[in-house]
């Protein structure tokens, strides 16, 4: 702009420049181009390539059409990977958004609030992988001897046979509470500082109008501040439908336990099938899209109110 | 419908001095009861025990027959109307006006009925099925109004309801809520720092300063009968003028009072009432020993603008420090001797409330006619009012 007006005769000033609007966009251009070229290279590019190695054999040799996706949805060691996923998700997501909201509302009302909140949001610095091998202590099995593993000990202390918690039914759930250990810390402090954006005023008219503490909290608080709910409990689902470390770390999908993530590591660069590990990545993308679009969507909702 | 009785009540928070101490007041059944006071004074904290939002330190609260120190708030019967409305932000109107009514299981065509009645005594019937946030302060003052009104309560509580709300808006809604008071002949306990709101919508005002009652009676009584320097300073507006003065016995048992000292020196002769208090004529009035150093305070509707300077006994003089024009009156702004200023008064100085036509200008020398008879004498030690 500054170029056309120091040119530009006073005369001809309100007219513009010949050409300074499409130097103005040539402008623009420039300063978003490096960011659009990264979203093309590292983002759309590997998005598409996928796509097309999703229809691929495994070498990427021949077309197959939709055959690697009927393996994932038929095959029985698919299926349990499937069904292993959409458990880590009901049961992830529905114990650290509940157990956060629950010990946020908690936390709120003891003298110790901010070194209960430390404590429970300290996992969170722990790296998957050394949460894993930590838990893999916790649920140690011997088969023989003396039991190393915090819980057996517990279970032997009492009389009880020592358990292989890893390898026996309900092992899933076992890595689950890892994951829930985790990011509880992480759902709680989020819930916690949104608690304490409802002003007390409208609580205390609550009880005014004869709401009791457990009705204040359904119909005031939880409505009130659900739309935090909303995005922690969709950063868990998206954190959920990826889960890798833990599983891989302590059961290395073995036991019944595998996952979408693991798998598609092992079908890659175990077995390196390319056709089936691209079209699990799809089928990951597919299953996250919808949520993204829900939150972003949300999101722009929740701008336009202000 | 319920009186409330504070009887020996105390709040303390911790090892502080208490907020409230010895609290004993009588709300009674139907009546309009203002707190008011300076901020921090106890008027809000008085409140929320009667709403069961405060505990109590010591002594007992009685709503009707019953001791309430331990009832929960909602098993109170009592509706609140809070500072910031505190409408729940989530629900519609309607909705937040029939919360009360759902949370007692009302049959909803009942809850229908009364929250229509409501809407329609506030005029917001239009806005029911709007959230609280699409709705202008006045709209949603209105609404909090409502909320308390559909529950029918025993006792309407309110919290400085009228502060958020900008000049006109206030004028009207608080002669709405006196309408209300009217319509439903429910007891109304109103807190407020605003003493114009206290005059114009209490049937009994109680005037609260550090924890303590000042003074309890009717709005005309306070303005008449101040019990000390603090109410007589915090009712009024503008407020009253005060001045350091001492006593003058004359020998023919005339009694003068003597204003400023050495060449600013002024005397003013007392006569009616006055004169019968000063002279210790008027039961109660304690020691009016020749000399005594009293403080003296004059409403400044009680001066008008005399021609003549002085020598009558009645007039003092000062200069004029700035004239506020009103259309009906002028406050006149005077630098008078031995002026004393109080904690409570909003204005520092002299006023003078004069008519609309008198030619006053800043930097003028006047002087003021006194009603000498409508004198206010406080003692300044105790600083309580000489009856």
């Amino acid at each position: 702009m500054a170029i056309s007006t120091t040119r530009a005769p006073s005369t001809e000033s309100k007219t513009p420049f010949f050409g300074s609007k499409s130097r103005d966009k040539l402008i623009a251009w420039l300063w978003i181009g490096p960011a659009v070229a990264f979203v093309v290279v590292f983002l759309l590019y590997p998005v598409f390539d996928t796509l097309r190695t999703s229809f691929l054999n495994f070498d990427s040799s021949q077309f197959v059409g939709l055959d690697n996706f009927r393996h994932i949805f038929t095959d029985r060691s698919m299926l349990i990977v499937l069904r292993n996923n959409l458990l880590w998700l009901a049961l992830g997501t529905a114990l650290t958004v509940a157990l956060g909201l629950l010990i946020a509302v908690l936390v709120d009302r003891v003298r110790i609030e901010s070194f209960a909140k430390a404590a429970i949001f300290i996992p969170m610095a722990i790296s998957f992988v050394g949460a894993g091998v930590i838990w893999k202590f916790v649920y140690d099995y011997a088969a023989s001897g003396q039991q190393i593993g915090l819980f057996n000990a517990i279970v032997t202390r009492f009389g009880f046979a020592p358990q292989a918690w890893l390898v026996n039914g309900g092992n899933n759930i076992a890595l689950i509470v890892v994951y829930v250990w985790m990011w509880t810390g992480f759902c709680m402090v989020i819930l916690s500082a949104a608690l304490k954006g409802v002003p007390t005023d409208i609580l205390e008219a609550a009880r005014v109008d004869g709401a009791s503490e457990v009705a204040i909290f359904f119909r005031i608080i939880v409505p009130m501040i659900s739309p935090t709910i909303a995005v922690v409990a969709t950063t868990m689902i998206i954190n959920l439908l990826k889960i890798f470390d833990v599983v891989y770390v302590m059961t290395g999908g073995n036991y019944n336990t595998n996952v979408i993530a693991v798998e598609f590591y092992n079908q890659l660069l175990n077995f390196n099938d390319n056709g089936i590990s691209s079209a699990l990545a799809v089928v990951l993308l597919l299953a996250i899209v919808p949520v993204m679009i829900f939150n972003i969507r949300r999101f722009r909702a929740q701008e336009a109110t202000r | 419908m319920a009186d409330v009785r504070f009887q020996h009540v105390y709040k303390r928070y911790g090892e502080n001095a208490p907020v409230i101490t010895d609290l004993n007041l009588e709300i009674e059944d139907h009546e309009f009861l203002v707190l008011v006071g300076p901020s921090g004074c106890g008027k809000s904290t008085a409140l929320r025990m009667i709403a069961g939002l405060e505990d109590i330190s010591e002594g007992e609260l009685f709503i009707g027959e019953r001791i309430v120190n331990d009832v929960a708030p909602k098993d109170r019967d009592i509706a609140m109307v809070f500072q910031n409305y505190a409408l729940y932000p989530h629900m519609t109107v309607f909705d937040n006006m029939a919360f009360a009514l759902k949370l007692r299981h009302t049959p909803a065509e009942e809850v229908g009925q009364r929250v229509e009645r409501a809407a329609q005594m506030l005029g917001i019937t239009p806005y029911l099925k709007r959230k609280p946030r699409e709705l202008s302060g006045g709209q949603r003052q209105r609404v909090a109004l409502g909320r308390a009104l559909v529950r029918d309560p025993q006792v309407f509580l309110l919290d400085e309801p009228l502060s958020n709300l900008d000049a006109k808006l206030r004028v009207q809604t608080r002669a709405e809520i006196s309408r209300l008071h009217q319509a439903t002949g429910t007891t109304f306990v109103y807190v407020t720092h605003d003493q114009v709101e206290a005059m114009t919508m209490g049937d009994r005002i109680a005037v609260l300063n550090a924890g303590l009652i000042q003074q309890l009676g009717t709005p005309q009584d306070l303005y008449d009968n101040p019990s000390n320097l603090f109410v007589a300073g915090f009712i009024g507006s503008p407020s009253m003028d005060f001045f350091e003065v001492k006593l003058h016995r004359k020998g023919d048992g005339h009694a003068e009072i003597i204003i400023g000292q050495g060449d600013e020196q002024q005397r003013l002769t007392l006569t009616g009432h006055a004169a019968d208090v000063a002279t210790g004529q008027a039961p109660g009035a304690g020691d009016t020993s020749d000399g005594r150093p009293l403080i003296v305070g004059i409403r400044p509707e009680d001066f008008t603008l005399n021609g003549a300077s002085g020598g009558d006994g009645q007039t003092i003089s000062g200069v004029v420090d700035v004239v506020e024009h009103l259309g009906n009156e002028q406050l006149v702004y005077v630098r008078l001797p031995g002026a004393y200023v109080p904690e409570a008064a909003e204005t520092k100085g002299s006023t003078a409330r004069l008519g609309p036509s008198e030619k006053v200008s800043p930097g003028d020398r006047i002087s003021l006619h006194v009603d000498t008879s409508r004198l206010h004498f406080f003692d300044p030690s105790t600083t309580k009012s000489l009856v």
